[in-house]
């Protein structure tokens, strides 16, 4: 058993952490979010510098041969950061179904660009009915010559207002709900009948509403095999699940450390406030909270790579623990900075905002408690 | 003990709701309060004011309706059943008990009508930035000068007090003996010069607070509500009274239906939400902790009706109360799924804008960020459980 981190590892999160820290301090933060772009293109490319684009790909696509735990280290410094630029949906999400379904075909035209930082790719697999479960899928995928046309909306769809390139989840046969019959599709957003509904969300990132309205695309857009798409989709969520922890035990760790401080320094009735032993319990309450929940990131990304049952059960798992950790954490933080913590201002509010988006992103605590029961 | 509403009180439910319904503004129904222009926050307020209707708490004489408890009981339940916007209570609620209970004539007979009929808008000027949770803690300084105070300090969270025409606002006036003793309580014209007016953006995107920076405000001395250095008193009869007021039970019996309509047009897998069990159960734990507070309250009136004003029970009120309204706020951003998250400001909505998701799912999640603050004003929870440890249980 061990729990240390290679030097690679130590190395890459170093490496990530000081660009964090140079690069995005809370207000570079703010102004990015706040620009009509809402992402900074200069972050990206530096990020394809140092290689970060390229962190789980193979060396001979020009990657770095990383896994979930590489990816893990990332999530969690950028999670510090609260950097809003989509390596969750470029890199973990779209990146890691083409890696690992992709054809070689499809590797050899598509990971470069991710690598390079010219692409940005969001995932569209939600739909407005579907909640939670990817397999409730309408948009539609009708074999037409050698290829299909897809036809529904895509709901929420994170980064999309800045993505050139999508992967849509299709139904190709059955009914709204089966499992089978499901496809993911590779689509240009400039591709004639795909229109996005942009707007900003309550985290500070962008989404779209994506309608796809006899979208034709090539056999070549279909990765994996036809009707396992809903296999590949839940795999890739739960990947998305082990990232999303990762980034949640940065929030947390700068909340509590941020409280921990304020209470120091706070002084009300003539002491610090932190002397208050209420105040002492509820921050020692957070920070078992962020123990916990770093166990079960880490947890996760350990098993991510394992057999299916075990993957999902880990994901639900730990999905379950950091969207309760993460909403008492955000609360609490809040709680005690007083009347500062409801500002604007100051970071506190913005990393309970992530965390309270992060507790419903790839489904909320029923969601995955109700998965954890049935796996 | 009896619950039951006589026939009397039947046919007042009907008088006030069908007074509601006719006469509440059509443009507010179903407003959001973040989103309100000063007008809209005093529609209905003038409308209740020409009815005599508009403070019901106050003793008849000077303006209220003369209502039984249960009468009163009726009426909030009514207001919230029909989601109005309610009278803003720094006037109402807070100044007016002050001013009836210790100003001179003089003064009842001027801030009185103001109140009742809407023309002057308040804000409280209690907290600093070094005197939250610590109120006696406050620094802003009222010095007298011939007939005239010269206040100078810092005061924030000052709800709504960019559009308020005058502040209410404890000073410090003497710095002798225990920090309580040298404070006061005085009115303060905001139009005076010396003072500047800045907003707070809150989390929700909101600009509900903002700073009051005081730089030698002339304040004639007449604006002193009782005497000088005995604020205290006058401060904390007004934080008791704030506080019954903020169970806000029949305010959240609504939200709970709002919730349960959201949780029946939401559906998981095909099926409404709401048949979900385990969503199901939660709200029905919400409405059982509600129908205890609402019990609770109805305790406390009934003994406030014998005489008895609010004790330090009602931060049992306020914890409770506000408890559960951030629960609510919680459990419908939850119910609404994904589009909890969409958030586009008001301001960059433009002509074309188009809802993005259903309805019921717009500023779900603005509530509930906005909603955290309950737990933090009015003095914290945490303030209110040390209340209770002290004043009720005597630790
Ligand atoms: C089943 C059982 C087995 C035990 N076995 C052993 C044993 O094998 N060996 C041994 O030496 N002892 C043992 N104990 C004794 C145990 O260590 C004491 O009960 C414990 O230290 C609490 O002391 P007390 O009972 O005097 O309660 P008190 O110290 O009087 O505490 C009463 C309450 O006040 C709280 N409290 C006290 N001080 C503070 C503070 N500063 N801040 C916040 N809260 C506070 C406590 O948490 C408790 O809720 C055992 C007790 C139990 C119940
Ligand atoms: C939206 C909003 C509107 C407001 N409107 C007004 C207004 O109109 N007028 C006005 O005057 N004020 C207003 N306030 C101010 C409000 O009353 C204060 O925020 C509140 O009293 C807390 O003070 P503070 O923010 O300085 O926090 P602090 O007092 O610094 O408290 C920080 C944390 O420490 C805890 N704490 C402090 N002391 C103790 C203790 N002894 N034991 C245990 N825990 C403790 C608190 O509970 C809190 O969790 C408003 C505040 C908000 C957020």
């Amino acid at each position: 058993m061990d729990f240390s981190f290679t030097e690679e590892q130590t190395l890459l999160r170093n490496m990530v952490q000081s660009f964090v820290q140079d690069n995005y301090d809370f207000d570079s933060r703010m102004k990015i979010v706040h620009s009509d772009e809402g992402m900074s293109h200069e972050i990206w490319g530096q990020f394809a510098e140092l290689g970060l684009l390229a962190a789980p790909f193979s060396e001979e696509m020009g990657g770095l041969d990383g896994g979930p735990i590489e990816t893990m280290v990332i999530m969690e410094e950028l999670g510090r950061g609260l950097v809003v630029e989509p390596y969750l949906p470029t890199v973990v999400l779209c990146g890691g179904i083409l890696n690992r379904h992709g054809s070689d075909a499809q590797k050899e035209a598509h990971l470069a660009g991710i690598i390079g930082g010219e692409d940005i790719w969001a995932l569209a697999y939600s739909e407005p009915q579907s909640r939670f479960n990817p397999a409730d899928v309408l948009t539609s995928a009708k074999a037409d010559g050698d290829g299909y046309v897809l036809n529904g909306t895509k709901a929420v769809v994170a980064a999309a207002p800045w993505a050139n390139k999508l992967i849509v989840s299709a139904r190709i046969s059955g009914d709204q709900r089966d499992s089978d019959g499901l496809g993911l599709f590779i689509v240009e957003k400039s591709a004639d009948g795909v229109s996005t509904q942009d707007y900003p969300t309550v985290d500070g990132n962008r989404a779209s509403e994506v309608t796809l309205e006899n979208v034709a695309v090539g056999a070549d857009a279909l990765v994996g095999a036809a009707g396992n798409g809903l296999a590949l989709l839940e795999e890739a969520l739960d990947h998305g699940i082990g990232a999303v922890c990762a980034e949640a035990i940065g929030h947390m760790k700068c909340l509590n450390d941020a409280t921990v401080e304020y209470c120091k320094t706070r002084k009300q009735f003539g002491v610090p406030i932190g002397s208050f032993q209420v105040l002492q319990h509820r921050m020692v309450d957070m920070f078992m909270e962020y123990e916990q929940s770093v166990s079960m990131t880490y947890m996760v990304n350990m098993k991510l790579s394992e057999g299916e049952a075990e993957r999902k059960k880990a994901a639900a798992g730990a999905k379950v623990q950091i969207g309760k950790s993460g909403r008492f954490v955000g609360q609490e933080a809040v709680q005690l900075h007083g009347g500062m913590g409801m500002t604007e201002e100051l970071n506190v509010g913005h990393y309970f905002k992530r965390l309270t988006v992060i507790d419903t992103q790839f489904g909320n605590v029923d969601h995955h408690l109700k998965r954890f029961a049935a796996a | 003990m009896d619950i039951e509403f006589a026939p009397q009180d039947e046919d007042f439910r009907a008088e006030v709701r069908s007074f509601i319904e006719e006469n509440y503004p059509k443009h507010l129904v179903g407003a959001d309060r973040g989103d309100l222009s000063k007008e809209d926050f005093l529609a209905w307020h003038k409308i209740l004011a020409k009815k005599g209707w508009v403070a019901p708490s106050w003793p008849e004489e000077f303006g209220g309706t003369g209502w039984t408890v249960t009468q009163k009981y009726i009426w909030n339940e009514e207001s919230a059943s029909f989601g109005t916007i309610p009278p803003l209570p720094f006037g109402i609620g807070m100044l007016g008990p002050v001013i009836y209970t210790f100003g001179n004539q003089e003064q009842k007979d001027w801030v009185l009508p103001g109140i009742l009929s809407g023309e002057t808008w308040w804000c409280q000027g209690y907290s600093e930035p070094g005197a939250g949770s610590d109120l006696a803690g406050l620094k802003t300084k009222a010095e007298l000068d011939g007939d005239e105070y010269v206040v100078n300090g810092h005061k924030i969270w000052t709800t709504l007090a960019q559009h308020a025409d005058w502040m209410f606002c404890l000073v410090r006036t003497s710095s002798e003996g225990k920090p309580q003793e040298g404070i006061s309580f005085l009115l303060i014209d905001m139009n005076t010069p010396g003072i500047e007016v800045k907003p707070i953006i809150t989390i929700d995107g909101g600009h509900e607070v903002n700073e009051v920076f005081l730089t030698d405000v002339r304040v004639p001395a007449k604006n002193l509500v009782g005497e000088q250095d005995k604020g205290w008193t006058i401060a904390k009869f007004l934080l008791g009274n704030e506080r019954s007021g903020i169970a806000g039970v029949a305010r959240s019996k609504k939200a709970i239906d709002r919730l349960r309509d959201i949780a029946r047009a939401e559906l998981e897998d095909g099926k409404p939400l709401l048949d979900c069990g385990a969503f199901s159960r939660k709200i029905a734990e919400l409405e059982i902790d509600l129908t205890a507070l609402e019990y609770t309250e109805l305790r406390t009136l009934a003994s406030e009706s014998k005489g008895q004003g609010p004790g330090p029970e009602s931060s049992i009120l306020k914890i409770k109360g506000t408890e559960i309204q951030q629960r609510i706020t919680e459990l419908t951003m939850e119910a609404v799924g994904n589009y909890a998250s969409p958030w586009v400001p008001q301001l960059d909505r433009g002509d074309n804008y188009l809802a993005i998701g259903p309805e019921h799912a717009e500023g779900v999640s603005q509530t509930y960020f906005n909603n955290r603050k309950t737990s933090i004003y009015g003095g914290s929870n945490e303030i209110q459980r040390n209340i209770i440890a002290k004043m009720v249980l005597g630790l």
